[in-house]
């Protein structure tokens, strides 16, 4: 037995082993800080408000597109299910954000009559501002606990880690894996979205919820302040969500987690319970989708069932395809440029190709020359964006090959400057 | 029967023959110049009781404002205009029989109302009439607006009824008629009791129309009362506050007073800041609002509130019941066993009806997912871009459609043409992006996503957003009705019949030609198939092409009963998914039953949910979700080691 | 000497094909023992049900003193009651590193929360320098599995199996693609682990079992054929018609 050091083992902290995690969080502070300085809300005025909350979604859409790159990239599971608990994640937040408000606005225009309001008549007033759309006068059930924040704050992470836990524990419990797995969480999801689209959902049908850029208890403060808010809350999200998945995805648990992603037969052998780990994996990584989510709609400022459909999840897949499968900044990197990229062309910020007979207008082929850039990018760099990132020059690494065939010799220490 | 028939009325009109017509319009001309709504019938009835067999054709160009009356003296003529005046006609020989001047005669215009009564005193000869559409016009109106007095006229015909169709119709009328105007009562029951074996909407619809009742609320139920059911206050058929509300209608409760009517009499009685003793500001709660007005209340004149214990005493000591307006209880229980009887044979119709829809969505969701089935099975690749597939067959057959005119030649055109375009992308395909991407699955499924996508825009900036009809051949419309209840159309029979073809063809494929058997070595254990010869790669690619090309076949049926869109695909595609994975990999029959499964529990659902297709869909994925629980595999599944892989 | 591991009158089939026919073996708590028969006899089949990667049509498996029927029990809930197994096929996380193939199978807590809390820790470090020496990977411990040779992998599973540190090892054709002087090494190796543990060999080289020196068991169509000392199984005439052919 030896306790000769050797250098695979050395013991070196989490970060070390990953400064990619050190870049990410430097880039995304940076960024941060730039923005804000530049922001109307601090005075410089050079981006505009609107565009700040553009940024601050997309680092939601980040923190999101790194959770489904722990789910899929590290642990296999392409769940097309991911956008569905964003999107309950914004609605749960949306329910105290609209009750909240309409409460506040109903308090302010009975304000003015003879009697003070009671409990009821306010109730009822808020209800038929709120469900009037769909028919009803009064609070449906789902809608017991928007009164209270941290109440419903509570269900942005309850409810989705309720359902992505019992759904998770059903579909891997009777082992579905790969392709069949993919197509039921789409059927998970699919059979959300058209739930939300009903009427009598009682979250509003297609009408979904609307107004949740106004925050109450914040009217002081002005779009330009609170775009500023929540962009710092989103970084400060994604910062955080980053650290967690790193901190997941290394050392002995992050092994296991990619063990299955490659042969869960085989870790099943060693003795690992596969089920629990998945689910594990599945249920936070739907939660922090969840509280992407929930930060991602009061920038947006409406949610409704369409955000839910299948195509959203399918979309943060192929976001973090393009960006890199299996390396954190590379989801990032991915939700970023394709979401912005996408706004950019979609917004007619791109200038038309007029072609003689034929002017391509961007807004039309925006999402054919996206698709076909994201067929272009499975098939010639699997890595994604990410992996240009392995061609930069790097400092010169351990050797860490066999330098000749007889086994035993210490060359390999030798061998290292 | 015409001969009988004449015979009948010759010899009324023998019996009669000491009146004419003219006599007999004369004894009251008034009633016939100048008649109203409510007097004519007794003309009429006199009129028909004589018997003249001219009498039914006086009526019709009575009602047809045909008939003219000479001023000079009071005559009734049939007058057809010519020149300034009239051409006169006998009523009873209908000769012609002189000319007026203009001014010399008065038209009869009977209004509407009489035209109506005059109308229906016509049915019973009309009943009789020797043109059998006459008569079914005259059943039609007594179904439309059917009346006590038809039901005499409408027997007496049925005796000399020799159309088997018409009778058949009239017996039916016959019963509906009887069912709910005939005076004996026990004759009356049978009427109902017979109606138990009929399906249609209208016996159902005399059926609940006898059995039409209204909530009632009294200090005990009266004797005479022909009870249909108790109702209990504070159930969801009758809710506390709605049964309060009935006693108060009925005078036997106080009203009470509303918190609006409470507000509002705060509001009146409020001075200087302050509600009798309460400061305005205190009233932001109903306990509040209610202490002051019960304290306001006697000093002004205003009703008690009543407390919720003397509502529960109101409603504890009345009775409330749903009272049938028909008072013979033989009848109302007849009624009912007869349209328990009815609901249930009509139901024993529907369920029927929605097997025959549960087939004809089956057809869809097999020709839709077999392809995938196909491709999933021998190559392991799940293909996004087979909705989309789907939608190029149908802009196939939506421009087939644009340059051939003819529906039925179009038709035959594009079926193969859609199946050819879409093998050829298919191979495309195959060739271009999914060899390239071979034991990456969940990258395949992303790249062919990605396709998917950009087919759909593409279509979308060819053909716009709205919807392009693909309009099918007129022998293709139209409907097989057996009966009010069960009927299926043409297309949906067309589209069953295509998914049996293509199910028989693909069995005829893969087990029975070389191409089939190499397919099915692939399937197997590729490896050994390649060591044996078989280019996997070009069975890939013809597996490919065929999955595609039946989408593009399956494209064009859906968009002959759907519309084409852009995104009809994605309509399809998940169901598809659904379709296989219940289904089972890689097996014909595996699809077949998993179409079979979800359309069959589709169209349960909604026959139980019959309002809400997308609650239907939402169960049926939650089921699905479930039923993969039990058979991870599907229901046809593959055994063995390739099931391993 | 009490058993560890008593297969009871199993059978399986697939699609009709009895691949396991009423087969019954008992195996002691220490000690080598080795399976041969010819391809196909089951043998592999026979590791994957009681490892409960197969379920058998019929019998039970029992375990330890208590006699506990593993049949219907999770892969892993075996795998952590001590049951270790090397595959046939080598099998290792080529994406991972071996010192990271290693320590995943270090004899551990399994249970989802240690594993995600777990940290590791001086002794788990020298033990997997131990074990890598052992398997004379010592100097490759920060390479990716993938990249190692056949032989490589080989021994990187059986260093796993080892990790594992199991009460029954059982170890499908360990000799595969090594050279006369591994198979030497993977002897001393097998031997010395059975001493505090039972080890079952599959292996089809006879002379590998030979130098193992234990009783061999000869399975045939899904049943046992022979039992006894090498010499004595070779000298079995049913044993020398399956082998030379009838
Ligand atoms: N999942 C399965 N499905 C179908 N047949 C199987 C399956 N597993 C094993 N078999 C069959 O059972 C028989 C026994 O196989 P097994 O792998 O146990 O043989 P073996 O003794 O290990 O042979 P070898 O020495 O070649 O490894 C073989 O004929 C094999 O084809
Ligand atoms: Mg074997």
């Amino acid at each position: 037995m030896t306790t000769a050091p050797v250098p695979a083992l050395r013991r070196r902290p989490i970060l070390a082993d990953n400064p990619s995690v050190l870049w990410a969080l430097l880039v995304l502070a940076i960024v941060t800080l730039g923005v804000t300085v530049l922001a109307e809300g601090a005075g410089a005025g050079v981006i505009s408000t609107s565009f700040v909350k553009t940024l601050g979604k997309t680092l939601c859409l980040c923190l999101a597109a790194v959770a489904m790159d722990v789910v899929w990239g590290y642990c296999g599971i392409l769940s097309l299910g991911h956008m569905a608990f964003f999107g309950i994640g914004g609605y749960a937040v949306g329910q105290w954000l609209m009750t909240a408000r309409t409460y506040d606005i109903v308090a302010q225009s009975l304000a003015g009559q003879p009697l003070p309001p009671t409990p009821r008549e306010l109730d009822q007033a808020v209800a038929t501002q709120i469900f009037g759309v769909v028919g009803s006068d009064h609070f449906p059930w789902i809608w017991a606990f928007s009164h209270s924040l941290p109440l419903q704050l509570l269900m942005v992470v309850l409810v989705p880690g309720l359902l992505a836990g019992v759904f998770g524990w059903l579909a891997f419990r009777s082992r579905v894996t790969g392709v069949y797995l993919s197509i039921l969480t789409q059927g998970m999801t699919l059979a959300l979205s058209l739930w939300l689209f009903q009427n009598d959902s009682g979250l509003r049908g297609n009408n979904g919820l609307s107004g949740l850029q106004n925050i109450p208890g914040l009217e002081g403060w002005g779009q330009d302040r609170i775009s500023i808010a929540f962009f710092w809350a989103s970084a400060l999200a994604l910062g955080l969500g980053y650290l967690l998945f790193a901190w997941l995805t290394s050392g002995r648990r992050g092994s296991v987690i990619r063990a299955i992603r490659d042969d869960e037969a085989r870790v099943r052998f060693l003795g690992y319970g596969v089920e629990g780990t998945k689910l594990l994996v599945f249920t936070l990584t739907a939660v922090v989708a969840a509280i992407a989510g929930a930060l991602y709609y009061p920038q947006a400022g409406i949610i409704n069932p369409g955000e839910v459909a299948p195509l959203a999840s399918i979309y943060l897949a192929v976001w973090v395809a393009i960006g890199g499968r299996g390396r954190l900044y590379g989801a990032a990197l991915g939700a970023a440029l394709v979401s912005l990229m996408s706004s950019w062309f979609t917004g007619g910020g791109v200038p038309d190709i007029p072609l003689g007979i034929y002017t391509v207008q961007w807004t039309d082929w925006w999402t054919v020359l996206l698709g076909l850039a994201f067929v272009a990018v499975t098939l010639l760099a699997p890595k994604g964006l990410g992996g240009l990132f392995d061609l930069m020059p790097r400092a010169p690494s351990r050797r860490q090959g066999d330098w000749g065939p007889d086994d035993g010799a210490w060359r390999n220490e030798e061998g290292e400057p | 029967m015409r001969i009988v028939l004449a015979l009948i009325a010759a010899l009324w009109a023998s019996m009669a023959s000491a009146q004419t017509l003219q006599d007999l319009l004369q004894a009251d001309p008034e009633a016939i110049s100048d008649p109203s709504r409510r007097t004519v019938g007794e003309v009429l009835d006199r009129l028909v009781a004589s018997g003249l067999p001219e009498v039914p054709t006086f009526l019709e160009r009575w009602q047809a404002k045909e008939v003219v009356q000479r001023q000079s003296d009071g005559l009734f003529f049939y007058g057809t205009k010519e020149g300034g005046g009239h051409v006169l006609f006998d009523v009873s020989s209908g000769e012609e029989v002189g000319h007026s001047g203009p001014r010399e005669v008065d038209e009869l215009r009977p209004n509407a109302g009489v035209r109506g009564v005059i109308g229906s005193a016509l049915i019973q000869f009309q009943l009789s009439d020797p043109d059998i559409a006459r008569r079914q016009a005259a059943l039609d109106a007594i179904a439309k607006d059917p009346a006590p007095e038809q039901l005499e006229p409408l027997r007496a015909s049925l005796e000399g009824e020799d159309d088997p169709g018409v009778l058949a119709r009239k017996e039916r009328l016959e019963n509906l008629l009887a069912a709910r105007f005939e005076a004996d009562p026990e004759a009356r029951i049978a009427a109902i009791e017979a109606l138990g074996s009929d399906i249609t909407v209208e016996a159902r619809a005399v059926l609940n129309q006898i059995l039409s009742s209204e909530p009632r609320a009294a200090d005990a139920i009266p004797a005479e009362a022909n009870v249909a059911w108790k109702l209990t206050p504070g159930s969801d058929e009758l809710p506390r506050e709605a049964a309060y509300v009935m006693l108060v209608e009925a005078g036997l409760a106080p009203p009470r007073v509303t918190e609006n009517a409470i507000r509002d009499a705060l509001v009146a009685a409020l001075a200087g800041g302050k509600v009798g003793d309460a400061p305005v500001a205190t009233l932001g709660s109903d306990e509040a609002r209610h202490a002051a007005y019960d304290a306001i209340a006697p000093a002004r004149g205003l009703p008690p509130r009543i407390s919720e214990e003397e509502v529960d005493a109101a409603l504890g000591s009345h009775a409330f019941w749903q009272d049938y307006a028909e008072k013979d209880a033989a009848i109302t229980g007849a009624a009912e066993r007869a349209l328990a009887s009815a609901v249930t044979r009509v139901s024993l119709y529907q369920a029927a009806d929605i097997a025959l829809d549960a087939i004809s969505l089956a057809s869809i969701y097999f020709l839709a997912a077999i392809g995938l089935a196909i491709t999933f099975g021998v190559m392991g690749v799940i293909n996004m871009a087979h909705g989309e597939f789907i939608m190029m067959g149908a802009y196939t057959g939506y421009v087939v459609q644009t340059l051939v005119p003819d529906y039925t030649l179009s038709l035959i055109l594009a079926l193969p043409l859609a199946f050819a375009v879409t093998f050829a992308a298919g191979v495309a395909m195959e060739r271009l992006v999914i060899r390239h991407l071979a034991h990456r699955p969940l990258e395949t499924l992303l790249a062919t996503f990605g396709i998917s996508i950009a087919l759909q825009q593409i279509a979308k900036n060819i053909f716009g957003t709205q919807a392009r009809p693909l309009t099918s051949p007129s022998w293709l419309d139209g409907a097989w009705i057996v009966n009010d209840v069960l009927g299926i159309a043409y297309i949906r029979i067309a589209i069953f019949v295509l998914a049996l073809l293509f199910l028989g063809l693909l069995l005829f494929i893969l087990n029975r030609t070389r191409l089939g058997l190499e397919v099915r070595a692939v399937t197997q254990n590729p490896g050994m198939a390649a060591s044996m010869g078989i280019d996997p790669d070009r069975i890939a690619m013809l597996t490919f092409g065929l999955g595609s090309g039946i989408a593009g076949i399956a494209g064009v049926a859906i968009g002959l009963y759907a519309k084409v869109t852009s995104e009809m695909g994605s309509d399809y595609i998940v169901q598809s998914f659904m379709t296989v994975v219940v289904g089972g990999v890689g097996n014909v029959w595996g699809t077949l039953a998993g179409a079979s499964l979800i359309g069959i529990l589709q169209k349960g659902i909604e026959w139980f949910n019959p309002s809400n297709t997308l609650a239907a869909q939402t169960y049926m994925i939650l089921f699905i979700i479930a039923f993969i629980q039990f058979r991870p595999r599907g229901i046809v599944a593959m055994k063995g080691r390739a099931a391993g892989a | 000497m009490t058993t560890l591991l008593e297969v009871d009158s199993i059978s399986v089939s697939f699609d009709g094909f009895k691949a396991i026919n009423n087969l019954s073996l008992t195996i002691p708590e220490t000690g080598l023992r080795a399976i041969i028969g010819p391809n196909g006899a089951g043998k592999t089949t026979f590791m994957d049900i009681v490892t409960g990667k197969t379920r058998p049509d019929s019998g039970r498996v029992l375990w330890g003193q208590g006699g506990m029927d593993l049949v219907g029990m999770s892969e892993s809930r075996i795998a952590r009651l001590g049951l270790g197994r090397k595959f046939q096929r080598p099998t290792v996380f080529e994406a991972q590193t071996v010192a990271e193939n290693l320590d995943m199978a270090l004899r551990n807590a399994r249970n989802p929360l240690a594993v995600l809390l777990a940290r590791r820790t001086d002794g788990d470090r020298a033990r997997i320098a131990a074990l890598a020496e052992e398997i004379g990977l010592l100097h490759h411990l920060g390479r990716r599995a993938g990249e190692l040779s056949h032989g490589q992998k080989q021994w990187l599973e059986i260093g796993m199996l080892l990790a594992q540190d199991p009460r029954l090892m059982l170890v499908d054709e360990p000799a595969a693609g090594m050279t006369v002087a591994e198979r030497e090494h993977t002897t001393d190796l097998l031997r010395r682990a059975a001493r505090t543990r039972a080890v079952v060999v599959v292996e089809h080289d006879m002379e590998f079992v030979r130098r193992l020196e234990c009783r061999v068991t000869v399975l045939h169509e899904g049943r046992v054929l022979a039992e006894g000392s090498l010499d004595h199984v070779t000298g079995n005439q049913d044993v020398i018609d399956v082998y030379l052919g009838r």
